[in-house]
């Protein structure tokens, strides 16, 4: 199953071109900085902003191609807006049942009991829309797209209106919906560690074009994309929780490339964690230093080296087939003679969970 | 009772002609309205002048005009005598027709704000929780704009009970058929029976008053519910 898009807009003051094919499945970063039309897309995709060259095709399902064109209200999907969008007129029950009514009885897998629970929306029922607070109206729109069983879910930047206790409060709830709803997800943010924390692939866009498309893990460590380079670059690595030294206080985490040790006990043995590693964080020793206070430390083969042209310059390192990247001197770089294939140690001074 | 029997018929077709030319108003207006508050026409704005036009002209204006074109030699009125039936003017349908022409802005004005003031935002929603455009029309765009609803018909009855110079033009003040409380209490001037005066026009200065309060009120409620 594949999303195929295709799209091209010209506004006097704007030019959307995009030509899109990711998989129809998981959480789909679209990832830019303001302007770059990541809500245009995604209202492309919604059929609200009308297109007129465009192809579409959602699984087998033919939402545009040249003239044909399927309106949003034929569409099987789900849209969430950045900013509040619940119906003033109607308490948050009924704007749950909204869209439920419209569907075909036949069509509805997702119910609204289950849409209610999965989002922890139980006790706000009966409230009224100006009752809620921001974070709890973002879950409402959430359960409410959820509720008409879509065929594909459309995040607009759920949770920029939100300041950080609130982003960390429905972070939880998008994370159940990627485990636990085989539906979709393209999401629209500007954040880079909401998107390093939610999503499975990525689309990279800016000025309206795609500047780069794949999984995540790979599109935030290839040199050939622009998250790889400057202040932000780092690796996002997949972790499971394996165990907790208690005489220390350290949870270890294994990856395909061996065992992460960090401080702290938050997790439950057998929990999946992202790892976010920046790549400041990361040096490079051409021998294992056995007598150092840094916990994480892998065995690495250098695979690019590439000067930022400045006195930097980023290494991207593979730790078996997982990709990390190093940020160090140009300096350092000659005098390691870091060539690509060469034998590293990869020591990792700070690591953030994302989840 | 000081009232007559006259009186009493004035006030049964002040009501009737308000009501009717709301309900008409209503069904009128409420697409206009719409789609002046949707449009990106560039001419819109001549239509916004044509239903405005009311508000400025002299009512004795509009009345002479409908009274040429409803008469047995307008161009209504000729239709009307081709199709076989009566000419229009001094008949309670040329009164209605008067009217909804008169309380026009009335209606369509109070609508469009409402609608505009609605955006397009909730509507998108609705669209993508798979309601039709006619369906999203009526489960969103009517219930929010319920303030502008009331303010229209309102003020399209209010403003057509108070009508004075096209009923006069275009009713002739036939009695039990055209002549409307404005217009009675006007005759009663006249005939210098100020006791008739006093009792229409103080019954329709607490009546105005009271209908304009409750529609206050309840807008006021309205918007505090939905802050």
């Amino acid at each position: 199953m594949t999303i195929k898009a295709r799209f091209q807009l010209n506004w006097p003051d704007f030019e959307l071109n995009v030509n899109l094919e990711f998989p129809a499945k998981g959480i789909t970063a679209v990832f830019g900085p303001s302007g770059c039309g990541k809500t245009t897309l995604l209202r492309a995709i919604a059929g609200l902003e009308k297109t007129s060259r465009g192809y579409l095709q959602i699984g087998g399902m033919l939402w545009q191609d040249g003239n044909y064109f399927v309106p949003p209200h034929k569409r099987s999907l789900g849209y969430v807006f950045q900013e509040s969008s619940l119906f003033q007129h109607l308490n948050v029950r009924r704007n749950l049942e909204y869209g439920v009514k419209r569907v075909p009885v036949s069509e509805r897998k997702v119910s609204i009991q289950q849409a209610v629970e999965l989002l922890g929306i139980e006790h706000l029922l009966e409230r009224r829309v100006n009752q809620l607070s921001g974070g709890e109206r973002q879950r409402v729109a959430i359960a409410r797209a959820l509720s008409v069983s879509p065929k594909i879910l459309l995040l607009d930047e759920p949770l920029s209106a939100l300041d950080l206790r609130r982003k960390q409060e429905i972070m939880p709830y998008l994370e159940s919906l990627h485990d636990e709803l085989d539906i979709p997800v393209l999401y629209v943010s500007h954040s880079l560690d909401e998107v390093a924390g939610l999503a499975d692939h990525i689309i990279l866009l800016e000025d309206g074009l795609t500047r780069g498309e794949g999984p995540l893990a790979e599109i935030l460590t290839s040199l050939d994309h622009s998250l790889a380079h400057g202040k932000q670059a780092s690796a996002m690595i997949r972790t499971c929780v394996s165990g907790y030294d208690e005489k220390f206080g350290l949870t270890s985490l294994d990856f395909p490339g061996g065992r992460f040790t960090v401080a702290g006990k938050t997790l439950s043995k057998g929990q999946s964690v992202r790892l976010k590693i920046a790549a400041r964080d990361v040096s490079i020793t051409l021998e294992y230093q056995a007598d150092t206070s840094i916990l994480n430390i892998f065995p690495a083969v250098v695979d690019q080296v590439n000067d930022e042209g400045n006195s930097q310059v980023i290494v991207r390192l593979m730790l078996g087939k997982i990709p990390l990247l190093s940020s160090i001197t140009r300096r350092s770089a000659v005098m390691l003679d870091l060539k690509p294939g060469k034998q590293v140690f990869a020591q990792i001074k700070s690591v953030a969970l994302l989840n | 009772m000081i009232l007559n029997e006259a009186d009493f018929a004035a006030l049964q077709i002040t009501f009737e002609l308000a009501t009717v030319s709301t309900l008409i108003l209503l069904i009128l207006g409420t697409p206009l309205a719409w789609w002046l508050a949707r449009t990106s026409w560039r001419y819109k704005f001549l239509l916004e002048a044509i239903v405005a036009l009311p508000l400025i002209l002299p009512p004795t204006v509009v009345g002479f005009y409908l009274l040429i074109a409803l008469g047995p030699h307008g161009p209504v009125g000729s239709l009307m005598k081709w199709l076989g039936g009566q000419p229009l003017a001094f008949t309670f349908t040329g009164l209605v027709i008067g009217s909804v022409f008169y309380s026009l802005p009335f209606v369509v004005q109070p609508l469009q704000s409402s609608f505009t003031a609605i955006g397009r935002r909730p509507l998108e929603v609705a669209a993508t929780l798979r309601a039709s455009p006619l369906d999203r029309f009526f489960t969103v765009a009517v219930p929010l704009a319920r303030p502008g609803f009331l303010t229209a018909i309102v003020l399209g009855f209010s403003h057509t009970i108070g009508e004075f110079g096209i009923v006069l033009m275009i009713g002739g003040n036939i009695p039990g058929k055209t002549n409307v409380l404005s217009i009675a209490i006007y005759d009663h001037v006249e005939m210098l029976e100020y006791s008739h005066a006093h009792w229409l026009s103080g019954g329709l200065l607490v009546l105005s008053f009271l209908m304009l309060v409750i529609v206050y009120a309840l807008n006021r409620r309205f918007s505090l519910v939905h802050q």
